[in-house]
């Protein structure tokens, strides 16, 4: 990634009438006031030639071309307002008393014979508890009062199958039978019916969490990479062929015609609102991101441009890389996939800085499970209950949640740590605090978790 | 009419060759031309018969081959075990042990990510096409001493020293009885003492090898397992699981969701139960009643896998394996096989999302690459109705519905209008207009679910 200059001094209105004055057509409506595309990483003027590299010098300017341009400008320059909330598996079932390693509890070292961590630095609010030496991005990051710490959060009774509880913390309640996520019902109530951006997956398919029942939502690898082609189609023809891709998702009752055209109707959408970032130059970022075969860096790095050029997302989820469901060989597996998700974190946290779009973002980082407490004696663990979560961005209220239980009576009696908070009340709590709206709406039971202060 | 063998409902409904070719579907990887109008020859029971008792497989068509012309290396080269695999789906004449072979894949989901050998991956896929169709009890036993199933889930570094209980827990959760049905957390700790004393050896040049039983490994105490007392190993282990009452349940339910979207009503559940019972947890027999079941043939259509699909439309065409671009995207289409996302294998209940529908998109793209017409050279007629015709025609006439139909000829119908009037476009269009209606209908909502 390479650094690339703030906002060059041209407004957005003169740059819109050029854009389009060039492609000889009329000009849109200009409101005063109108919310500038946020940002950086794409400059407005970068953002709009890009737009124009995408569609007109393609297409020449026809009425087609033109038509998909001002929806890509509309769509980027709505700017919106909502915050955002990112949400990052780990995915397996991360093992809480390495992450935070409570060094200072003096059943760990017997709990843990060949695991135990011993140094680094403990954390200022408990100081039994000591980071894992790869997450030194997040520890910066605390002590810049940026991190709010769940040090044992789950719920009682966990479940230690990783998809039943997976699919509990995803869905919101212990509830195997609800098929909406809880982020989708959020945005069923708040979202819009013709903006898939709304609920964006950053991998290779949808985060159940999303899942919603009415409006759309999507899944990208990144916003550079939405491209479609047809070899022998281009021009005119192209872009009546791309827009056909809409025209299949009018189907008949059949559910399975009906899931394949609504699909194809959200990509018609998709497909449009990404039309800026289709170029071979893709995005540029104002910090350099780790470097990784894994594509969770760069997504990241798209994540900050979207935001930066001003699309309209509001709930995004991605997986974290690394691999958690650690049976065997936990002290290597673990050092890698935590070290490359806080230095991720870290880059991403200080790219929206650079942006000016921090006070707009919060992060969640959640896992399905924690593991016991004692090890198997394959240098790894098996599958516990309550385990640790993390809350990152400038407006978190920087307070942990819930205490660490202690190994002396902290244990469940199959030998996990017990839940001190629970995930439902993170949810509720963040769609009251965050969002702004009513939990209950969107949480079974809400009334009944308590709200702890997460958002400053 | 309704009439029923071994109790299950069987349809009685029209059986030619549309209905052959959704069977086709479900049971294999769809038709190549002329297949489903000479399945629909047979009736129901001689097609039900000919995919459940196929005989020796032949394979038909061009031997697969990278794309410039040289043999797979599924053993070795990175992507050669998806497309050698997908190679068997496009040319076999089993498909429906090709089909159950991928179900198993999916049931018991093991990644290459976690095995590291592709050599015991391809092993794990013989084990799957042997007992595709046989006794689901012989299949369970085989899986839980295979050695990728073994490294994938720590089986081999189970002992009695120090038990491991991933193997433990999903094979009653994943592959047996389900999520907390009729089982403890008490029941995983000492079914995982049951299933100690598998080992293996680890050498710095070939990895993992020597795999085998080693009694001094294994845990010989008392166990009690869903309350039964013994000094069970890993024979008892399965055998309890398969025998155990919520497990037939469990089995037809997941059985059927890979062959009906819509689950199975009380009485076909109850009724598939005890023929699975009946029969000895044999395979064959249940799935034969699910594909003579109404529910398949009248009810919703199916999202097709990506492979499916992907094997599907190289069939359509007669087109052999001949590049190994397959692998990559599949995978953008959500399923590279022999790399399942977890445990729990592919959701096949959410197949298409806006980024496997790209994926789709591009098989399509390149499934059609060769046979893109040259706008300059071609010729194609002025007539978007025609135009149609020739991009069926060109499909075998997949059945497509009005509303498809109706977006094709409104596609077509606006590209030509846009070349009235200059006389190159005239010419040149109508050949693009050709080339894209192949796309539409390759991803077309027929096309995609059958």
């Amino acid at each position: 990634m390479t650094r690339c200059n703030h906002c060059d001094g041209l407004s957005r209105s003169r740059l819109l009438h050029r854009a389009l004055a060039e492609a000889g057509h009329g000009l849109p409506a200009i409101e005063p006031g109108m919310p500038l595309p946020a940002g950086t990483g794409l400059t407005r003027r970068r953002f709009l030639t890009r737009s124009l590299g995408a569609a007109v010098a393609v297409y020449g300017g026809s009425r087609l071309g033109l038509r998909a341009l001002e929806e890509g400008i509309a769509a980027a320059a709505s700017g919106p307002v909502a915050p955002i909330l990112v949400s990052i598996f780990l995915e397996g079932g991360a093992d809480g008393l390495s992450v935070l390693s409570p060094q200072g509890d003096p059943l760990y070292k017997q709990l843990r014979p060949q695991l135990a961590l011993a140094g680094g630095t403990p954390l200022a609010e408990d100081d039994r508890l000591y980071w894992h030496p790869a997450l030194t991005g997040l520890q910066q990051l605390y002590s810049e009062q940026k991190v709010t710490v769940l040090p044992a959060v789950g719920y009682t009774h966990a479940d230690q199958s990783h998809f039943t509880s997976r699919h509990y913390w995803e869905v919101g309640a212990t509830d195997t039978s609800l098929r909406t996520g809880w982020l989708g019902r959020y945005l069923d109530r708040a979202g819009r019916k013709d903006n898939p951006l709304q609920g964006l997956s950053l991998e290779d398919t949808l985060a159940p969490a999303l899942a919603t029942a009415r409006v759309p939502v999507a899944s990208i690898s990144g916003p550079d990479q939405y491209d479609f082609y047809s070899k022998r189609v281009w021009g005119e023809v192209e872009q009546r062929m791309l827009e056909a891709i809409g025209l299949l998702g009018h189907q008949p009752a059949d559910a399975g015609l009906r899931t394949a055209g609504n699909v194809a109707a959200q990509v018609d959408r998709l497909r449009r609102q990404l039309i800026p970032f289709q170029s071979s130059n893709g995005f540029e970022s104002p910090v350099t991101y780790p470097q990784s075969d894994d594509p969770f860096p760069q997504r990241l790095a798209g994540l900050a441009a979207m935001l930066g050029a001003g699309l309209p997302l509001h709930c995004v989820a991605l997986t974290a890389p690394g691999e958690y469901d650690t049976h065997a060989g936990e002290p290597a597996a673990l050092t890698q996939g935590l070290q490359l998700t806080a230095d991720s974190l870290l880059a991403f946290q200080r790219d929206l800085e650079a942006r000016g779009l921090a006070d707009r973002v919060l992060v969640h980082v959640w896992s399905e499970f924690g593991r016991r407490a004692a090890e198997n004696g394959d240098s790894g663990t098996d599958h516990g209950a309550a385990g640790v979560g993390f809350l990152v961005g400038t407006r978190v209220a920087g307070t942990m949640v819930g205490e660490f239980p202690g190994l002396q009576k902290g244990l469940d009696a199959d030998g996990n740590v017990s839940a001190t908070s629970d995930f439902r009340s993170v949810y509720a709590a963040l769609l009251e605090q965050w969002f702004g709206v009513d939990a209950a709406a969107v949480i079974p039971n809400a009334r009944s978790f308590p709200r702890p202060k997460l958002v400053a | 009419m309704l009439s029923r063998v071994a109790g299950v409902a069987v349809w009685r409904g029209t059986f030619g060759a549309a209905e052959a070719e959704r069977l086709l579907w479900r049971a294999g990887f769809g038709p190549r031309p002329g297949e489903a109008q000479k399945l629909g020859r047979l009736g129901l029971e001689g097609a039900v018969h000919q995919l459940t008792n196929p005989g020796r497989e032949h394979l038909v068509g061009p031997r697969p081959h990278d794309r410039n012309g040289r043999p797979l290396a599924p053993l070795d080269a990175w992507g050669h075990d998806h497309v050698w695999w997908l190679d068997r789906m496009v040319r076999t004449s089993r498909p429906l042990v090709e089909r159950m072979t991928l179900i198993w894949h999916d049931w018991f989901a093991t990644s290459n990510d976690g095995v590291g050998s592709q050599r015991l991956m391809l092993d794990q896929n013989h084990l799957f096409r042997k007992h595709s169709l046989g006794s689901f009890h012989e299949l369970l036993l085989d899986v839980t001493r295979d050695p990728a199933m073994l490294l994938w889930l720590n089986g081999s570094d189970n002992s009695k020293d120090s038990p491991n209980e991933n193997y433990a827990r999903e094979m009653m959760e994943l592959f047996t009885l389900g999520a907390d049905r009729g089982y403890t957390e008490h029941d995983v700790r000492e079914q995982a003492r049951a299933l100690t004393g598998f080992r293996n050896n680890w050498d710095q040049n070939l990895g993992p090898v020597k795999f085998r039983y080693d009694p001094s490994y294994h845990d010989p105490g008392r166990k009690t397992i869903f309350r039964h007392r013994g000094r069970f190993n890993w024979k008892d282990s399965c055998r309890l699981c398969v025998t155990h009452p919520d497990h037939p349940s469990f089995f037809v339910l997941k059985l059927w969701s890979y062959f009906v979207p819509e689950a199975p009503d009380h009485g076909t559940q109850k009724a598939l139960e005890r023929l699975y019972k009946s029969s000895k947890y044999a395979v064959r027999p249940v799935v034969a009643a699910i594909l003579r079941h109404p529910a398949l043939h009248r009810g919703p259509r199916l999202v097709k896998p990506p492979v499916v699909y992907n094997a599907g439309l190289l069939r359509r065409i007669r087109r052999g394996i001949d590049t190994t671009d397959w692998t990559w995207l599949d995978s953008m289409a959500g399923q590279q096989l022999f790399y399942p996302p977890n445990v729990g294998g592919w959701d096949d209940t959410r197949w298409l999302d806006t980024a496997t529908w790209r994926g789709r998109w591009w098989i399509a793209q390149y499934v059609l690459d060769r046979h893109a017409l040259d706008p300059g050279k071609a010729h194609q007629p002025y007539d978007a109705q025609k135009l149609l015709d020739g991009a069926c025609t060109f499909w075998h006439d997949p059945p497509l519905g009005r509303a498809t139909r109706h977006a094709l000829t409104t596609f077509a119908h606006r590209a030509l209008h846009d070349a009235k009037g200059v006389a190159w476009k005239r010419e040149q269009y109508p050949v693009m207009v050709q080339n894209a209606l192949r796309q539409l209908i390759a991803v077309s909502p027929e096309l995609q679910a059958a």
